[in-house]
């Protein structure tokens, strides 16, 4: 009941504010709909305690979907502790993303429709992260794909807006193509789509040969590889990246939640759900490692030249994304997933911080045209702090001091040397793309905080002496993330990751033979070797691999935090020592900065080789296939043959040709009966 | 077994006895009275459609879904060995159900639309009925084809009288396409009955004919049954009769007559000749795909919004004949599933565009833009039937492309490959039109004075709207219906061709 109330009351909402804003006003659509989320959330907190700590997993059959012979299934919510983890982590920012709408929106003539949809989107990525089936994934995943069209053209006024939400949709649907020949792929394989079946199969099937496209393909990794292309869409990796950031076209609330919080981290989700599948698939995994790394590095390099407040963070969401895929595809599914969550909180709360400075700014988000806005928000600067430091990893190697990035994203550079040094392919490079990508990470979240908040105005000064702090109802939400920035990674860290992390997940996900204990504290290396006992449900193929996580070496727990000082300290010379000398080496650059700043060129290459050539195939098909060859070749030529003849003899009569085909048809028809009643009666 | 007899005669005549009522109306009525005829003409056909609407729900709900054979079947013996015959199975019934539950749509749709020789239009539609009802509850083969090409005839003066204004080629181009394969189904139905030696189709179904004989049929059916459906190449008459017919003529077509195609591909090629069907199954698979990928990107490229859905259901009818012929259990399910979800899916996106063509009278995607700020349900309604196009999960589009898909891949992992592309290139032109028509601003001065959906056309869409997520949400409404008689197919495909395997390696 419960559990039904959290996933449902959402649709409720959505419900209500959509369809009924004529009864209950754009103010009681805005309401309900955020009354609705606020109780969800609570009731997941509670969830999440229940399932976690108390044990009290739980599947809920909620209704019958389809069944074709073995074919089939249901609508379920699955309560295990990962879904748990995802039902915190959305309805939190979800309810806190309503309530920050009520200011950020608060203009806005469609207001009702706005939160519709959110709640909408909550409803469908509820029903993602509960699902017990592909199907049901599938289900949540399109239908969050959907929503975020609808909501980054929520302006849709603006082409622009409408632009991006179409190459949003499309991107995603790349992904989806993968994604459903993955759904395709596991019924041919297992004959089931249940998670509980297909998961328990994999180590019987883990030698079986599946022929897909002429090629003999490993099954479970032909199936691990489709289904990561799904999460590649949806979760904006490299190729598929292309969407993420023109999808700041709409509302910022909505960035902070789909874009950054929930919505993109999909993909993740999918990935560390289906752990028994990829942790069997060890070539898929290398890939999903290499994926990550380079979208990690890619999104931070063009984090650093852009300009727009929006889209610094897009990328930099992009880049955690590549973080939180590495770490799964060396098999750190609970260290992915703890960094999914911290960064849900830091991230949501940059860009609500992010909304909060475009408010007061009057719409305006190019970093240019701001600077000096401490004095004007002292609240929004101190929170976009918090969230910098979060994000930037802020804390004391070696003690439990830190920001909750510095707790996830640490263990995922550190877990990545771990684990090449465990013989993972590319962990070292993992690890070494990590600290570089860390320092990047540092020095553009810094350029934020330094070109916003400090130095000189550089707008328009009328804009500047009108900037002012947003109001409580947009500063509530920002609080509230504020302390998930600062304590969700002390607080959970031995839960997700540390050593009480067996009881915590309870076979959710896999968890690596060896336990990554050893951060921060000094690890008894004894203990943890007790530790490692098979979890249940753990369908784990490889080897243990002796070492373990535990003897991180020192320089390695180091290097991140080197890294963020770096960047931080570069940063700083640059756009507070210096000012002026980044756009002096921005003008001269002739290749580097143009390159990044046009993010590697990826939107000219796409339309060059892809859409150009859509177009050009889709006339082509059309102008000659069609029209040129079918009907040159069929009733065209046909009817010019007969037009000569029937044109003489329609004239005389009718003048219309059909209706000589009328009269040929009655005869026909009548010609018919006539042979039949003959050809029967002879029998 | 039914306690009501010929109910399915019943069905199948009441429309024509509502057109007979019409025409007689027009004959006696005095000069002057003419004028009242033609006014009432409209709630007539919507009264008799409706009546036979009820009909088929009876008729639904005498069926018993467990019983895989054909139900409510009568018989009667006409002359010189003909026999009348009708019954409907798990396969015929929903598409029944589909024929009569738009036709109501159709003339509530023509309503105040149709101003010249309305009762003629209102008779013609009501012809139309019966005999697409009859293609589909006929039991004997010759009472088949004549229901099948006579639901050409009422088609034709449709688009050849109440269409645009290129309508003669159109109507022309229809013609010629339908013809030859008419002709050769007909040579072919003649060779069945004088080798099986019977008209009745549940005898021939259990007939085996003779493989070298069952490729020759297949192809002559093949050539009736893809130009109806439209398979590629020969689609190309579907745009432009689409273009051409009135808005319920388009309803029709899409909605109905397309099905016909579909229809006789399970009912005859695969349990008649599955030899045949076995053997000809990769080259249909690849026109599928190739239909699926073509026209969809034909599509996108289109200035006409009937052309861009008429291209559209080309490319969805491709996922039918794929279903089809991956001739498994799944498959089948889900090209008949297809089959329906189109209907409604196909049939709403006409009517769409009729709601608009009606206020502005113009097809052209340009002249259109910024919709929304005039007619936000229109926009929600249009939203809807665009992802239930695109196939998104919880509408009925999903289903049924789902089902075709996964069958197809435990066939051939190719086509499914190809089709599934399907599923990018529907995003890309439905969404495209999307944009084109409702969003952005609103830049044509004609569209300033446009109105929102009145009650009329929300009567006309809110039962489609439910049928749409109602079989996306509970498909199993439907798939228990069809199962059995599915079931039933698959058994009859395997024995005949276990049957036919040690002759197989003859005919080869």
């Amino acid at each position: 009941m419960m559990y039904l109330a959290i996933v449902f009351l959402p649709l409720l909402g959505a419900f209500i504010a959509g369809l009924l804003p004529r009864f209950v006003g754009q103010r009681g659509a805005q309401l309900t709909s955020t009354v609705f989320l606020v109780i969800s959330a609570l009731l997941s907190f509670y969830a999440f305690y229940d399932v976690a700590y108390l044990g009290h997993e739980t599947t809920v059959e909620v209704a019958r979907w389809f069944a074709i012979g073995s074919f089939e299934a249901n609508w379920t919510l699955r309560i295990d502790t990962l879904t748990a983890v995802m039902l915190v982590v959305v309805t939190f920012v979800s309810c806190l993303v309503h309530i920050y709408s009520w200011g950020y929106m608060a203009d806005d003539p469609h207001k009702a429709r706005f939160f519709a949809y959110l709640s909408m989107f909550t409803f469908f990525m509820l029903m993602l992260v509960t699902s017990d089936n592909f199907m049901q994934v599938f289900f949540g995943w399109e239908g969050v794909g959907l929503s975020s069209y609808l909501l980054i053209g929520f302006w849709y006024k603006k082409p622009t807006a409408n632009a991006a939400a179409i190459k949003a949709f499309v991107t995603n649907r790349i992904g989806d193509f993968g994604f459903a020949l993955g759904i395709m792929a596991i019924f041919a394989v297992f004959g089931s789509l249940s998670f509980d079946t297909v998961f328990a199969a994999v180590s019987a099937n883990s030698d079986r040969i599946y022929n897909f496209l002429g090629i003999d393909f490993n099954a479970i990794e032909l199936i691990a590889i489709l289904l990561f292309v799904g999460a590649m869409g949806k979760s904006a990796q490299f190729f598929l990246h292309v969407w993420l950031p023109d999808a700041m076209e709409g509302p910022t609330p909505v960035s902070a939640l789909i874009h950054a919080a929930t919505m993109v981290t999909a993909g993740v989700f999918l990935i560390v759900r289906c752990a028994p599948i990829f942790d069997a698939a060890p070539v898929t995994s290398a890939i999903v490692t290499i994926i990550g790394a380079l979208t990690a590095f890619f999104a931070a390099t063009i984090g650093l030249v852009q300009n727009d407040i929006k889209r610094v963070v897009a990328y930099s969401t992009c880049s955690q994304l590549g973080y939180m895929f590495f770490a799964a595809g060396l098999g750190m599914y609970n260290v992915a997933m703890f960094h999914l969550f911290t960064h849900a909180f830091f991230k949501a709360l940059l860009f609500l911080g992010a909304g909060s400075v475009i408010v007061g700014m009057h719409h305006e988000q190019d970093m240019r045209k701001m600077g000096g806005l401490w004095r004007k928000m002292p609240f929004t600067w101190i929170f976009m702090l918090i969230g910098t430091l979060a994000l930037t990893g802020f804390g004391i190697p070696g003690t439990s001091f830190g920001f909750a990035g510095f707790f996830s994203k640490d263990a995922v550079i550190e877990g990545a040397w771990m684990a090449g040094d465990a013989g993972r392919t590319f962990g070292h490079l993992a690890f070494w793309v990590g600290v570089v990508a860390a320092l990047m990470t540092s020095f553009y979240s810094w350029r934020v905080i330094f070109m916003t908040f400090h130095g000189k105005p550089n707008g328009d000064a009328h804009t500047f002496e009108h900037a002012k702090e947003s109001p409580m109802v947009m500063m509530v939400p920002l609080a509230l993330l504020a302390i998930g920035a600062l304590f969700a990674g002390v607080m959970f860290k031995k839960d997700f990751i540390g050593k009480y992390t067996a009881d915590f997940w309870q076979g959710s996900t896999v968890i690596e033979g060896t336990v990554f204990a050893g951060y921060p504290e000094k690890v008894d290396t004894d203990a943890v070797d007790t530790d490692h006992t098979p979890i249940a449900g753990e369908v784990s193929t490889k080897e243990d691999h002796g070492g373990g996580y535990h003897d991180i070496p020192l320089w390695v727990l180091w290097s991140p935090f080197t890294a963020m000082a770096l960047g931080f300290a570069f940063s700083y010379w640059l756009y507070i020592l210096h000012p002026g000398r980044a756009k002096k080496w921005a003008d001269q650059s002739r290749f580097l900065h143009p390159f990044l700043y046009n993010k590697w060129y990826f939107d000219e290459l796409y339309d060059a080789v892809l859409v150009k050539n859509v177009k050009r195939l889709g006339d082509l098909f059309w102008k000659i296939g069609d029209q040129k060859l079918v009907d040159g070749l069929g009733p065209n030529g046909f009817a010019a043959l007969t037009a000569v003849i029937s044109r003489k003899a329609a004239k005389l009569q009718s003048g219309y040709v059909y209706h000589y085909a009328f009269v040929m048809l009655i005869g026909l028809v009548g010609f018919v009966t006539w042979s039949f009643m003959r050809g029967l009666g002879g029998n | 077994m039914s306690d009501l007899p010929y109910l399915l005669s019943l069905t199948t005549f009441t429309p024509v006895i509502g057109a007979l009522l019409l025409l007689l109306f027009k004959a006696f009525a005095r000069a002057d009275d003419k004028g009242i005829v033609e006014r009432n003409a409209p709630a007539v056909a919507l009264v008799t459609s409706l009546f036979t609407f009820a009909l088929s729900i009876l008729v639904l709900i005498e069926f018993n879904p467990a019983d895989p054979g054909f139900q409510l079947v009568e018989d009667v013996s006409w002359f010189a060995g003909f026999h009348y015959r009708m019954g409907v199975d798990g396969i015929s019934i929903l598409l029944v159900l589909l024929t009569t539950f738009l036709m109501p749509l159709c003339f509530i749709a023509s309503m105040g639309v149709i101003k010249k020789r309305v009762t003629e239009y209102m008779i013609a539609f009501l012809v139309l009925e019966t005999l697409m009802i009859g293609v589909f509850c006929s039991l004997d083969i010759v009472m088949f084809y004549v229901f099948f090409e006579a639901g050409l005839i009422p088609m034709y003066l449709i688009i050849g009288i109440w269409g645009g204004d290129n309508r003669v080629y159109a109507s022309f181009k229809f013609f010629l396409y339908t013809l030859l394969g008419s002709l050769l189904m007909l040579i072919a139905i003649i060779t069945m009955i004088s080798i099986a030696g019977t008209s009745n189709i549940v005898e021939l179904l259990a007939f085996d004919f003779d493989p070298g004989l069952q490729i020759w049929l297949w192809l002559a059916f093949f050539a009736s049954f893809a130009v109806k459906l439209p398979m590629w190449p020969v689609h190309t008459w579907l745009p432009d009769a689409h273009v051409q017919a009135p808005t319920a003529g388009s309803v029709v077509l899409a909605g109905v007559l397309l099905k016909m195609g579909g229809y006789g591909f399970i009912r005859f090629s695969l349990p008649m000749f599955p030899i045949a069907s076995q053997t000809f199954a990769p080259m249909v698979l690849g026109l599928s795909v190739i239909a699926i990928i073509y026209t969809s990107l034909v599509a996108f490229r289109q200035t006409d919004m009937k052309k861009l859905i008429a291209y559209s259901s080309v490319a969805h009818m491709g996922f039918v004949t794929m279903g089809l012929f991956a001739m498994n259990f799944i498959g089948l399910q889900g090209a008949m599933f297809q089959m329906l979800s189109h209907g409604i899916i196909s049939a709403a996106l006409f009517l769409i565009v009729g709601v608009i063509y009606d206020r502005i009278h113009t097809r052209e995607i340009a002249a259109y833009g910024g919709l929304v700020h005039r007619m936000p349900i229109y926009a929600a309604i249009f939203m809807l039937f665009t992802m239930a196009n695109v196939g998104l999960p919880a509408t009925s589009g999903f289903i049924g492309e789902i089902l075709t898909l996964v069958g197809v891949f435990q066939v051939n992992t190719w086509v499914a490959f190809g089709a599934t592309t399907g599923i990018i290139l529907s995003a890309i032109y439905s969404l495209n039109l999307y944009r084109e028509v409702i969003f952005g601003e609103m830049v044509n001065e004609k569209l300033v004075g446009i109105t929102d959906v009145t009650k009329k056309e929300i009567i006309m869409f809110a039962p489609l709207v439910v049928a749409t997520l109602v079989m996306g949400l509970m498909p199993a409404l439907v798939t228990d219906i069809t199962g059995p008689a599915v079931e039933a197919l698959i058994e009859r495909i395997d024995a005949g061709l276990a049957l036919a395997a040690p002759i197989g390696g003859a005919g080869d």
